[in-house]
């Protein structure tokens, strides 16, 4: 199916009848059913993949087939599994309870906004589960049943889960609105789980992963390719700064090794931010390694299971204690980060073969990552330039006026909001936020975070974006601006597509890459374009 | 991870705010009211049931009428004369405040502003 | 039908309590009976629902973090928001129990021409809502002047406050007009708002008519019907030191109320109105943002997961990282039966 052209998506989502444009179903939610046509699923997993992560059942199927050759014991197996995680995770069991549907989420979540399918309210789509919680689990729903709010579990039911845990990108927004703090992530990570437990997957996220335990990275980068790659982008750069750099893979007795999502070693705009590192590491003589088995900052285990995201997560910590680092400096990623800072110490720590955090430059005690040991790059560099370590020419930054979005995990599972905004108050003189309902812990997810970043669901894809670049249009008209910054790997991968669909002439780049380019390096020749071979202002 | 301590603490707290009155009475039910009954008079200008209920409805009336409509007519029930007056009505025959008044009131912890204008009768000092 | 169906049941238990109270027995029934075992559910049910969210541990720990994160220290952290410390978790708790901080944020998204989203102030569920609670918190501490002898203070202070304005005999109290207005906000805009009335269910209903009956009953029982006071506080008196008795004349639709009151009890572990307990133990609220600084154990963590292992991948690679110069392990060539891990 053709993609629709911005305009004509743009006059659907205020004008056809929605829940977001007033109209009103006619029909009990529970009694629509989940209708999937080409352009709002995901392509499943391919048997290999299944068969590769040794999950259950693996097969071809088709997702508009009424037939997904499940397991005949299907609905037990999800009604177990659901029995185990109510037993292993507090937050499922009182997500289950609590909600009290005073509507506060509705219209918080980005897929909602754009598409106002009432089951992308973040409060209907735990509801999908919670009808099912009532039926299996709660005294009220087994004997009311649909008057509780209870429905048994069945195909139907099924097929929801799978177009609307697949229609979240887990990006907490509804749970800074919500009065009992319901994190809509916690369900869909629930509900993704258990779709696994009868393999229903996508392929866009078992390949990566697939990949990631392979290779040690999600594009599959073979580590002379990892390397090669970077080959290229330093010949760029000496080419532009007239500086030649020499990072070294997998060396041993590093002081620090550095993570990147490997997006930054092969895609446009990543590239240019990981030249952004490269510049900054080189222009502060850092003492760092990359490694090629370690090569994925990413972890798309954090869409599958969280045993997976273990799997995924455990070589940081294996490639550090390998090589013999003192700690690690994470790259710009943002569901990298949700690991790194909520989960990674508790699922493969201590990481008591590495030392607390000091940066060898400026002395300082990175104090809040003493126990995992790992220090975001913002954190690093915006402590670089507080204590005056960096020559920055901020005017080679002119011919952009740039704004900053904020990725859903490091604003809210993390809090990282100031670090990147000091960065680019001092590398660039243009600098505009976007509206304050859209920024920070308010901030609009890309729309195609959790392994939503694929071709096959451009539409959907767009309208979970708009928020986004709606935003992003606003202060495009208001100030000019021309460049979107973030702190994210699938952001920069995203936010292009949807820049080029609602707001095209604004370019998406990483904090690192301005960074990079208003570095002054030692021995450079003046420079007469960016780190993208563009012109900078006169 | 299972704040297993402070969720049982909780607990406990939740607990005793809710059987407060349980241990805050320990199965003393208080004394139930006597209101000393008016000597050598048998009716009022209502009917029990209605005076134990909505007494309080019926001075009110009494004072709206008295006080800002001026209207003194008297109330004659069953050939009998009875001022519209606190101090002049009802208390002629419930003359003692603290035996007939105060012992429901006190019982429920009812606090009316009567005594706000009115004088406290003597016994009562 | 989800509107319909909530009503229909508490009108039904209206005409049970009304029918009950007038039927010989009736009253012992829901006068002393009910109440003990309403109150034994509401207990039971509460402590029963709490542990059992208890049991199931907190593997990881994932706040939502609302503003600045703990990190260089010339940067200032939003110790409430982003909570590093016990004490901030405290008093983020207690704006978010006694204040409904979360809520207060709420804002309304409409989508116009363009398009173009544009957001709004909407307060109107805060304000209702935490009148709501406060009305029926203060309405409870009233009631206990029913359920203590001699009345304490804390009690007399909340009537005399809550009657400040002395209109009436009996003197009205401001929190039953509000409470009703607040109820009913809270109706209407079930009704009214098309999200919200589509993701309403019965069980988000009748829990509204519920308390809605037991105002109404209490409100008539107090300015309109009236009823013998002291009769009911004896028979309060009685329940709470174990000692009932029912004594003649009290109106029928104190029994209605006092049902309805029980219903409402009994209902509540039950029910999503298990959110007071809920927020209290919210993961996303009540946990400190420090899992870098302090490693947050997880009792069930699977020390068997293991990552695949560099010495596997350099085996399926030494070739190609020999030969672009990466640093190995183990140099080339392989000996064919060297390797045990291969195995």
């Amino acid at each position: 199916m053709a993609d629709p052209k911005a305009a004509q998506l743009g006059v659907s989502v205020v004008k056809d009848p929605s829940l977001m444009t007033g109209a009103i179903p006619t029909k009990d939610w529970m009694d629509v059913p989940a209708i999937f046509k080409p352009g709002n699923y995901c392509y499943p997993a391919k048997a290999k993949m299944v068969e590769y992560h040794h999950f259950p059942n693996p097969r071809e199927w088709t997702v508009e087939s009424d037939d997904w050759k499940l397991d005949p014991n299907w609905k037990q197996i999800i009604l177990e599994g659901m029995r185990e995680r109510l037993m292993k995770f507090r937050s499922f069991k009182i997500f289950m309870d609590c909600c009290v549907r005073c509507g506060a989420c509705a219209d918080k979540c980005h897929f909602f906004l754009g598409t106002g399918d009432p089951k992308n309210m973040p409060v209907l789509r735990a509801e999908l589960m919670r009808s099912i919680y009532r039926h299996d689990f709660t005294a009220a729903g087994k004997i009311l049943g649909r008057l509780a709010g209870a429905r048994e579990m069945d195909f139907g039911v099924l097929k929801e889960w799978f177009m609307y845990f697949y229609q979240c990108t887990e990006c907490r927004r509804c749970s800074v609105f919500c009065p009992y703090g319901i994190d809509t992530a916690e369900i869909t990570m629930m509900g993704r789980e258990l779709l696994h437990l009868v393999s229903v997957n996508t392929n866009w996220i078992l390949e990566p992963l697939a990949n990631c335990n392979r290779t040690g990275n999600h594009l599959g980068l073979q580590p002379h390719t990892l390397k090669e790659n970077t080959e290229y982008l330093l010949d760029d750069i000496e080419s532009i700064t007239g500086v030649r750099i020499n990072p070294t893979f997998n060396r041993k007795g590093a002081e620090i090794l550095f993570i990147t999502p490997s997006a930054d070693f092969f895609a446009d705009p990543g590239i240019y931010t990981m030249m952004g590192y490269l510049l900054l590491f080189e222009h502060i003589g850092l003492d760092y390694t990359m490694s090629t088995y370690a090569s994925e900052g990413g972890n798309f285990g954090l869409f599958t299971s969280n045993e997976m995201m273990k799997k995924i997560n455990g070589k940081m910590y294996a490639e550090a204690k390998h090589l013999g680092v003192k700690w690690i400096l994470g790259g710009e990623c943002g569901h990298m980060w949700r690991v790194v800072h909520q989960y990674m110490d508790t699922m493969n720590g201590p990481a008591d073969f590495l030392e607390e955090p000091i940066s060898p430059i400026t002395g300082t005690r990175f104090e809040n990552a003493a126990s995992t040991k790992m220090v975001h790059v913002s954190e690093f560099t915006a402590d670089l330039i507080k204590n005056n370590k960096l020559k920055i020419d901020a005017r080679r930054n002119d011919h952009r006026t740039v704004t900053f979005h904020d990725s859903c995990n490091p604003s809210r599972a993390m809090g990282m909001l100031e670090e990147p905004r000091y960065i680019l108050k001092n590398v660039v003189n243009k600098f505009h936020e976007m509206p304050p309902n859209t920024i920070r812990e308010q901030t609009f997810c890309c729309g195609s975070g959790t392994g939503l970043n694929t071709g096959e669901i451009m539409e959907l894809r767009m309208r979970g974006g708009l928020p986004r670049a709606n935003a992003v249009k606003h202060v495009k008209d208001k100030y000019g601006v021309n460049t979107l910054s973030c702190v994210c790997a699938i952001d920069r991968a995203t936010l292009l597509a949807l820049m080029d669909y609602w707001n095209p002439g604004v370019a998406v780049c990483g904090v690192s890459e301005l960074v990079g380019n208003a570095l002054v390096m030692d021995g450079e020749k003046e420079r007469e374009t960016g780190l993208r071979f563009e012109e900078l202002a006169s | 991870m299972y704040d297993g301590g402070k969720i049982i603490t909780g607990l406990i707290i939740f607990i005793v705010f809710m059987t407060f009155p349980i241990w805050y009475n320990h199965g003393n039910a208080g004394n139930i009211p006597k209101p000393e009954k008016p000597q050598g008079v048998t009716q009022c200008v209502k009917d029990t049931a209605y005076m134990r209920s909505s007494h309080m409805v019926l001075i009110n009336e009494w004072r709206d009428e008295v006080i800002r409509t001026g209207n003194r007519t008297k109330v004659t029930v069953q050939g009998k004369e009875y001022d519209k007056s606190l101090m002049l009505g009802c208390m002629k025959c419930h003359i003692n405040k603290k035996k007939f008044c105060d012992e429901c009131h006190l019982y429920t912890s009812v606090n009316p502003y009567c005594w706000d204008c009115h004088f406290l009768p003597k016994e009562t000092i | 039908m989800r509107i319909l169906y909530p009503f229909i049941a508490v009108l039904a238990l209206v005409l049970i309590a009304l029918v009950g109270a007038n039927l010989p027995g009736g009253q012992a029934l829901i006068g002393v009976v009910l109440p003990y075992v309403a109150f034994l559910i509401f207990l039971g049910g509460f402590v029963a629902k709490i542990l059992g969210w208890a049991k199931s541990p907190v593997p990881f720990r994932i706040p939502t973090t609302c503003g600045q994160e703990k990190s260089l220290s010339w940067i200032p952290q939003n110790c409430i928001d982003n909570p590093s410390t016990r004490g901030g978790v405290v008093i983020r708790m207690i704006l978010e129990i006694f204040l409904f901080r979360s809520l207060f944020r709420n804002t309304k998204t409409e989508i116009h021409d363009g398009p173009k989203l544009v957001y709004g102030s909407s307060k109107y569920l805060w304000l209702f809502g935490l009148l709501f609670h406060y009305c029926f918190l203060t309405i409870v501490i009233r009631h206990l002047r029913l359920f203590t002898t001699p009345v304490p203070f804390f009690v007399s202070v909340t009537e005399y406050l809550d009657g400040f304005f002395q209109v009436g005999l009996p003197v009205l109290y401001q929190t039953d007009i509000i409470f009703v207005l607040a109820i009913t906000f809270l109706f209407l805009r079930r009704v009214i708002m098309p999200q919200v009335r589509y993701i309403s269910l019965p069980a988000d209903y009748f829990p509204l008519f519920l308390i809605m009956g037991i105002a109404i009953t209490g409100i008539l029982m107090r300015y309109f019907l009236r009823a013998d006071i002291v009769s009911i506080k004896q028979l309060t008196m009685g329940l709470v030191t174990f000692s009932p008795s029912i004594k003649e004349g009290i109106s029928s639709v104190f029994f209605i109320h006092l049902f309805l009151v029980c219903v409402l009890l009994a209902y509540f572990p039950f029910s999503k109105l298990m959110h007071l307990g809920g927020v209290f133990l919210s993961p996303t609220r009540n946990m400190t943002n420090n899992s870098r600084m302090v490693r947050h154990e997880n009792p069930w963590n699977d020390p068997n997961i293991k990552p695949h292992s560099y010495a596997h991948y350099e085996d399926e690679f030494r070739e190609f990282m020999v030969e672009a110069g990466l640093p190995v392990d183990k140099g080339l060539p392989p000996s064919a039966d060297e390797d045990p891990a291969e195995k």
